[in-house]
């Protein structure tokens, strides 16, 4: 049976020739990510702002300025009508009422589901959240701090293992992902709720797998070559690990596709931003982290290896250009 | 490479087929499984089950400040107690007790009395309040940070167990209560659909209390706020135009009623309360039964105030003042107030599971509906199948054999996070469900690492057997700081997520810790066995 080769064995494509195309790409990217952030605003969640979601399922798409009119006319404020998932189904939001007592709460879920009852036969109410003021103020902090921690002891942990330019790089990187993540949510105006804090830290998980997959590369072939170029060193580790990294990326996207066509409209968010997390974070491990290395002055020979200490790569076949 | 050990073979397989069959249990029935003698068993999150997560706040000012009340008046009562020291001025102005003493020579005496009010705080070292003594004859009473914890932690373990036995009296299945921080309480009631009912249950504190009426209380004076020495003036809504008990009170104003301070009896004295019809408006009231000695109490004061009024007082609110038309001795009796049934019946199960020591508020509220919660429950597994089914076809076309060994792993990995999740008694929720659907995908990595290695170590002109063994070796090691990055954010997700967050983090922790057992170890036993076997020169990979 012949197997399937999604990266052809001699691949040897010459990324950092390519780099500075790919900063100012990547620059411009996140210039105008950050920018759509400050213009078009996040559609932040009641997770993260407080008020009340009603989630409303209907028998047939009903005609949402209808359901608009009918919510409006109860007075409650302002309220916010999207289509979920199939068009079925209404989220509904409003602004938490001013006085604080959970009556007030109920009595708006209450008259807001008698009203699309009535004008809308089989109409049912299928989720509800009411988050007050002070209790989405402290997730909000809540989600910042679990970024910064985790972005922090990755960084740490990569300073640690390897150089501190792997540190700085991987860290850069993923401030790019975070950004884009932002970016998109700008963009499509996808709601912005606690579910999407997940997705960031897990895509600021997957993204450092993917770097620390490549910077591993690196220093193997920095003890291995030592007289090689640093970026003969670096396009040689990205082509390496190219084919693992072009797998990972596909299974896991694979995985998430599968989620996002049949997990149902509560993950879409979620899903939408792991895989533009997937996409982003694999640009990123191949061009904002290793290249960054270049210009951070990563030198091959710093660390004499310890002697005696048995290298997996004596007797290497394969040999720089540096040695030819 | 070859060498491993027929003992090393059985426990793997045996490690791995104990904690799949723990998973066994959750895919039965649970009244199928509770015979069993082991039954660990996954719990549905809301977002799955349907039903209400309320938080729960405590309205502590009030709490400080009834504190601080009642520290006044234990003072006054303290003093006067023979031999008598004579104080006045007592204020609680400023969050404080503080009063004169009027002799100058009893400041030792007023001192000791007081100094036996106040108590150590645990191991704080530190009383509960602080005593001072100013201008030589003023006493300031403050309350101290750790007494002012202490007192709200104990009244938050009060409420907790108030806020279960009210909803434990709704009758739900397995609710949760638990406290959470230092003014916080989480309720869970799955499968519950309208937590309206709950809500009404938990937003009084039903603190129930009998007072005499001071019915000489000057009318003029209570309707400027001032209250006779010795008594409170109370809100009596019910009352309203037709200005009972004092004639001449203006119409206009909210009706008020005075009463003396210390309570005949209260709701602490009930051993019962329940809903009934009265015999002669048919209208639901609440009959209640107080304890022996609440009711003895109640008979002599009823006694000695015949043809005086008292009043039924709900949670600072006079529901009612009947009068006292003879002795009520038996210690039972029954609160009118215009019920309907459904808020009889409510305060007939708040004054049976007592007063709430602390007011409570409701600060967040998620309510889920059975449908939704199947809803996602089908999607969840139907995306899990079809991302398994994908990531198999995709492992094997790519890697043959070897991807075949890494789709055993994945598979049972999917298995043994669920058993694990069930040994540790884990909620499994809709972020839950994405974070298998996730370590699926991340599960493979492993494998496509040692896969991917041992192809570059075969074209490098390795033997079968030195690329296999040098692929494990060299991969494992990035395996490993792979993972401990990913584990790294799993941690702070655990740690500092919150709802949604740490239900996923708890599946992705899991299942980074179990992938890397069946990924890396599991499938080099398989491999290591085909070719202990067979001994190829070459393979396909």
């Amino acid at each position: 049976m012949r197997l399937l080769k999604i990266v052809p064995d001699d691949t040897n494509i010459d990324f950092v020739r390519l780099r500075y195309w790919a900063f100012g790409l990547t620059t411009l990217l996140t210039i105008a990510a950050v920018a759509l952030v400050f213009i078009h605003r996040l559609n932040m969640g009641v997770d993260f702002v407080g008020g009340i979601m009603i989630e409303e399922k209907f028998q047939v798409p009903p005609d949402v300025e209808k359901v608009r009119s009918v919510v409006d006319g109860l007075k409650f404020g302002d309220a916010q009508i999207q289509t979920v998932g199939d068009q079925k189904t209404l989220s509904i939001r409003l602004p938490r009422p001013e006085s604080a007592d959970d009556a007030a709460t109920n009595r708006i879920v209450n008259a807001v589901s008698a009203a699309l009852e009535k004008n809308f036969a089989g109409a049912q109410f299928s989720k509800q959240d009411a988050v007050s003021g002070k209790v989405s103020g402290e997730l909000v902090w809540n989600g910042i701090l679990a970024v910064a921690v985790a972005v922090l002891l990755i960084g740490l942990f990569a300073i640690f293992r390897f150089e501190w330019q792997f540190g700085v790089s991987t860290v850069v990187a993923i401030m790019h992902d975070i950004l884009m993540t932002l970016g998109f949510f700008a963009l499509t105006q996808l709601e912005f709720d606690l579910n999407i804090v997940a997705a960031v830290l897990t895509i600021i998980g997957y993204s450092i797998n993917d770097k620390i997959v490549i910077d591993d590369r690196i220093r193997e072939n920095m003890r291995r070559y030592r007289k090689m170029d640093m970026r003969e060193i670096i396009n040689l580790s990205v082509n390496e690990t190219l084919p693992r990294t072009v797998m990972t990326s596909l299974t896991i996207l694979l995985a998430l596709f599968a989620l996002l066509i049949f997990g149902g409209h509560v993950l879409r968010g979620f899903t939408a931003a792991m895989i533009l997390g997937v996409i982003v974070g694999t640009y990123s491990s191949i061009y904002v982290s290793s290249s960054l290395l270049i210009t951070l002055g990563l030198r091959a020979e710093p660390t004499p290896d310890k002697p005696g200490k048995p290298s997996a790569a004596t007797g290497a076949e394969r040999v720089g250009p540096g040695n030819n | 490479m070859l060498d491993f050990p027929r003992w090393k073979v059985l426990s793997i397989f045996g490690f791995l087929a104990v904690l799949m069959a723990l998973a066994i249990p959750s895919f039965f029935p649970e009244e199928m499984t509770k015979s069993w003698p082991v039954h660990p068993r996954i719990n549905l999150g809301l977002d799955l089950a349907g039903g209400s997560y309320l938080l729960l706040e405590a309205d502590t000012s009030q709490l400080v400040t009834d504190r601080v009340n009642l520290m006044s008046d234990s003072v006054a009562t303290a003093m006067r107690k023979a031999p008598r020291i004579d104080i006045g001025d007592i204020t609680t102005d400023g969050g404080k007790v503080s009063f004169m003493l009027r002799n100058v020579a009893q400041l030792e005496d007023a001192r000791q009395r007081l100094s036996e009010m106040t108590t150590g705080v645990g191991t704080t070292g530190q009383r509960n309040w602080d005593i001072q003594v100013v201008d030589a004859t003023r006493f300031v009473i403050t309350p101290t940070k750790a007494g002012v914890d202490e007192a709200i932690d104990s009244a938050m373990s009060g409420a907790t167990e108030v806020v279960r036995r009210r909803i434990d009296s709704l009758g739900t299945r397995e609710p949760t209560i638990i406290r959470s921080g230092a003014t916080r309480i989480v309720v869970q009631v799955p499968g519950l659909q309208d937590p309206t009912a709950l809500k009404a249950l938990l937003g009084k504190t039903a603190k129930l209390e009998f007072k005499l009426v001071d019915t000489t209380a000057d009318t003029a004076k209570l309707a400027i706020g001032q209250s006779p020495i010795g008594d409170q003036i109370l809100p009596y809504p019910s009352a309203a135009g037709r200005g009972f008990p004092y004639v001449g009170y203006p119409q206009n104003k909210l009706p008020v009623i005075a009463v003396r301070r210390a309570a005949i009896i209260t709701g602490q004295d009930l051993t019962d309360a329940r809903v009934q019809n009265d015999p002669q408006t048919n209208a639901p009231v609440v009959a209640f039964q107080f304890n022996t000695e609440g009711g003895k109490r109640f008979a002599k004061t009823t006694q000695e105030n015949v043809n005086k009024p008292f009043a039924i007082i709900l949670d600072g609110s006079v529901i009612s003042a009947p009068n006292i038309e003879g002795p009520i001795l038996g210690g039972s009796g029954v609160i009118q107030g215009g019920f309907t049934f459904q808020s009889a019946n409510d305060l007939a199960i708040q004054l049976k599971s007592g007063a709430l020591p602390v007011a409570l508020k409701v600060i967040e509220e998620r309510t889920v509906g059975p449908d939704l919660g199947k809803d996602s429950i089908q999607a969840g597994i139907k995306a899990s199948i079809i991302a398994v089914i994908l990531v198999v076809i995709f492992m094997l076309a790519t890697y043959g054999r070897f991807g075949l060994y890494a789709n055993y792993a994945v598979v049972i990995n999917v298995v043994v996070i669920m058993g694990v999740l069930a040994v540790l008694n884990g909620t499994l929720t809709l972020p839950g469900i994405a974070g298998f659907v996730l370590t699926i995908g991340t599960a493979v990595d492993a494998n496509v690492l040692i896969n991917e290695r041992i192809r570059e170590e075969r074209r490098r002109g390795r033997s079968v057997i030195q690329s296999v063994e040098l692929g494990y070796k060299e991969a494992s090691r990035t395996i490993f700081e792979a993972n401990m990055t990913h584990g790294i954010s799993g941690v702070v997700m655990l740690l500092l997520g919150s709802g949604p967050v740490k239900g996923f983090a708890v599946v992705l922790l899991i299942g980074i810790i179990t992938s890397v057992f069946t990924a890396v170890t599991f499938t080099r036993m398989l491999v290591v066995m085909w070719l202990r076997k067979h001994r190829p020169q070459t393979i396909n990979i």
